[in-house]
């Protein structure tokens, strides 16, 4: 009888356990603990009296409704079900699925229709580059925060703020009158589209930009959103590639029509196909940005230390041209993304391991090399004055610095145990607004300040 | 006797801190704790308990570790630290401020009279 109840009893809590691990927002570990919870209650009835299955199901019962439940885990972890924001109960209705991939194609095909629509006022894609390079980020971005702001249902405020916004963007990178091969419009082209993919982040956070936990969730959907747009570029490579071949195998020439209208309208439109990719096919290739990093970490440490070795050893100064300024900051950018995406798939519970010291040599190994970059330019700073490229340059090189600077330090410290791990993402979230400042200043200030060199 | 569920949440965390300042333990444990302390008047669920200990865990007011006791099964223990006591000690503080407060305010109704109307205007 005792053998046979207590068969019963653990083909029921072996049940439970597979309702349980359904929920996003409890994992394993969690559930071994509740598990553990439930036996001793189930234990404690027993012994009052009650039969194992009897005793099951009020632990069950008192356990509270899994919907519930998991509704508290995941107000705690957060970060386990980030891509389901709004916590509805399980699967969202095929309307509401409907209803979001409307949306998308409306938005899709607003971001081709942007690209197209300036050919009617006589500018061309193929002349007018400089004009379509300043504004190539509202394009594309400005359906993509109308997608988000419709998908989060912002309120007027927000709606209003983000509007502004992208007028402010828009005067930004067509009130000034610039050269077509001054610094200033590359530049304002280069940060532009990061000024305004911040405002996205602000469409996307629902207007609660303050929340820390919202900013980490953009930053994760940034690295998805990468990776899924850089996959569609691929494809799209060999849609391009097969397009042309066939068509000039029956004599006819697809270039025009490839150059005009597939690859910059495909281009707008992917940019919100891969963002709602993100948000809709969760799970699929499921944070595909930590892995990678866990990846490329080892890889650019072993590099970074190489080369610093190379530079002890042979004592050649880094030559900093133009290019270079460029290729150190965009490195630091590299290691700056490899630390955050760690950062955001890691959890914060666990304890230093091995990959943490390799972290913390990669990011101390760039921030070496970037003294060395640091010095070189403001030799060349002193010797030929400030332009608009090295002063941005400089900034970037700065802002990173800091970062990284005070990184290095919370690591060490999280290493040691002295601090916690959240301190680390606490300070990564609160760095965001500085990218956005400078996205911006260099965007409107910098022109005016250059005398629009 | 119900108490209102906002108290129940303000109460949680320094009653946790309070039970694990005592000594380590485990969720079970701390929720039947807890029901004795309160002779059975704070009945807590699960849902409320452990997203509270996994919250108090990445705050680092407590550490967690799994153990397997003798001839039992693997259990999560969680125990305060440092920095928890220091929590522990300032969450003291604001309760000890609160009641203060709210003793103050009973004795004083009391003179006036329990069951005196509220004062109706217009």
């Amino acid at each position: 009888m005792t053998t046979e109840n207590d068969t019963d009893l653990e083909a029921q809590i072996a049940e439970w356990r597979t309702y349980m691990l359904r929920r996003r927002a409890i994992h394993g570990s969690d559930v071994d603990e509740l598990e553990d919870h439930l036996r001793e209650r189930v234990g404690d009835l027993t012994e009052t009296g009650l039969r194992p299955d009897e005793a099951f199901l009020i632990a069950v019962k008192r356990m509270g409704r899994m919907d519930e439940l998991s509704r508290e885990f995941a107000r705690e972890h957060s970060d386990r079900l980030w891509k389901q924001l709004v916590l509805t109960p399980d699967a969202p209705a095929e309307a509401e699925r409907r209803r979001d991939l409307l949306a998308m194609v409306v938005c899709a095909a607003l971001a081709a229709l942007a690209v197209k629509l300036p050919t009617l006022f006589g500018l061309d894609l193929d002349q007018d580059q400089a004009f379509y390079a300043r504004n190539a980020g509202l394009f594309a971005l400005a359906p993509l925060t109308a997608y988000f702001a419709w998908r989060r249902r912002v309120g007027t405020g927000t709606g209003v703020v983000l509007a502004l916004l992208f007028v402010l963007g828009a005067v930004g990178a067509n009130a000034y009158r610039l050269d077509d091969d001054s610094q200033s419009i590359v530049l304002s082209a280069l940060h532009l589209p990061l000024a305004l993919w911040l405002v996205v982040g602000l469409a996307y956070a629902a207007g609660d930009w303050r929340s820390g936990s919202k900013r980490m969730d953009f930053i994760r959907f940034t690295g998805e959103w990468f990776i899924y747009f850089v996959l569609i570029a691929l494809g799209g490579g060999v849609l391009t590639g097969v397009t042309v071949g066939t068509f000039s195998a029956i004599g006819i020439d697809a270039e025009v029509f490839i150059s005009e209208w597939l690859l910059p309208c495909g281009a707008a439109a992917a940019v919100i196909v891969a963002a709602w990719l993100v948000e809709a096919k969760q799970g699929v290739i499921e944070n595909m940005a930590p892995v990678l990093t866990r990846v490329f970490t080892p890889l650019f440490a072993v590099t970074l230390v190489a080369v610093l070795i190379a530079i002890a050893v042979t004592t050649n100064a880094i030559d900093v041209e133009r290019d270079m300024l460029i290729l150190f900051d965009l490195l630091l950018v590299v290691v700056l993304g490899l630390v955050l995406y760690s950062i955001s798939a890691r959890d914060p519970g666990k304890p230093a391991g091995i990959f943490d010291w390799m972290q913390l040599a990669l990011v101390v190994s760039a921030l070496l090399i970037d003294v060395l970059v640091l010095i070189a330019i403001t030799g060349r700073i002193t010797e030929w004055g400030f332009t608009p490229n090295k002063s941005a340059a400089l900034g970037e090189n700065l802002i990173l610095f800091v970062n990284l600077a005070w990184t290095a330090w919370l690591y060490f410290s999280v290493i040691k145990g002295r601090k916690r791990f959240a301190l680390l993402e606490r300070w990564q979230t609160d760095y965001v607004p500085v990218y956005a400042a400078w996205a911006w200043t260099v965007v409107l200030v910098f022109p005016p300040l250059f005398a629009f060199a | 006797m119900h108490i209102a569920k906002d108290l129940v949440a303000a109460s949680a965390t320094p009653l946790v801190l309070g039970i694990l300042a005592e000594e380590e333990s485990y969720g079970y444990a701390i929720l039947k704790e807890i029901s004795d302390r309160s002779g059975g008047r704070l009945e807590w669920t699960e849902g409320l308990l452990y997203p509270l200990l996994h919250r108090l865990e990445r705050l680092g007011h407590v550490e967690a570790t799994w153990r397997t006791p003798e001839g039992g099964r693997r259990r999560k223990y969680y125990a305060i630290t440092d920095a928890g006591r220091k929590e522990l000690v300032e969450q003291r503080k604001q309760w000890a401020a609160v009641t203060e407060a709210l003793q103050d305010v009973w004795k004083a109704t009391r003179s006036i009279g329990p069951i005196a109307p509220p004062v109706l205007e217009g």
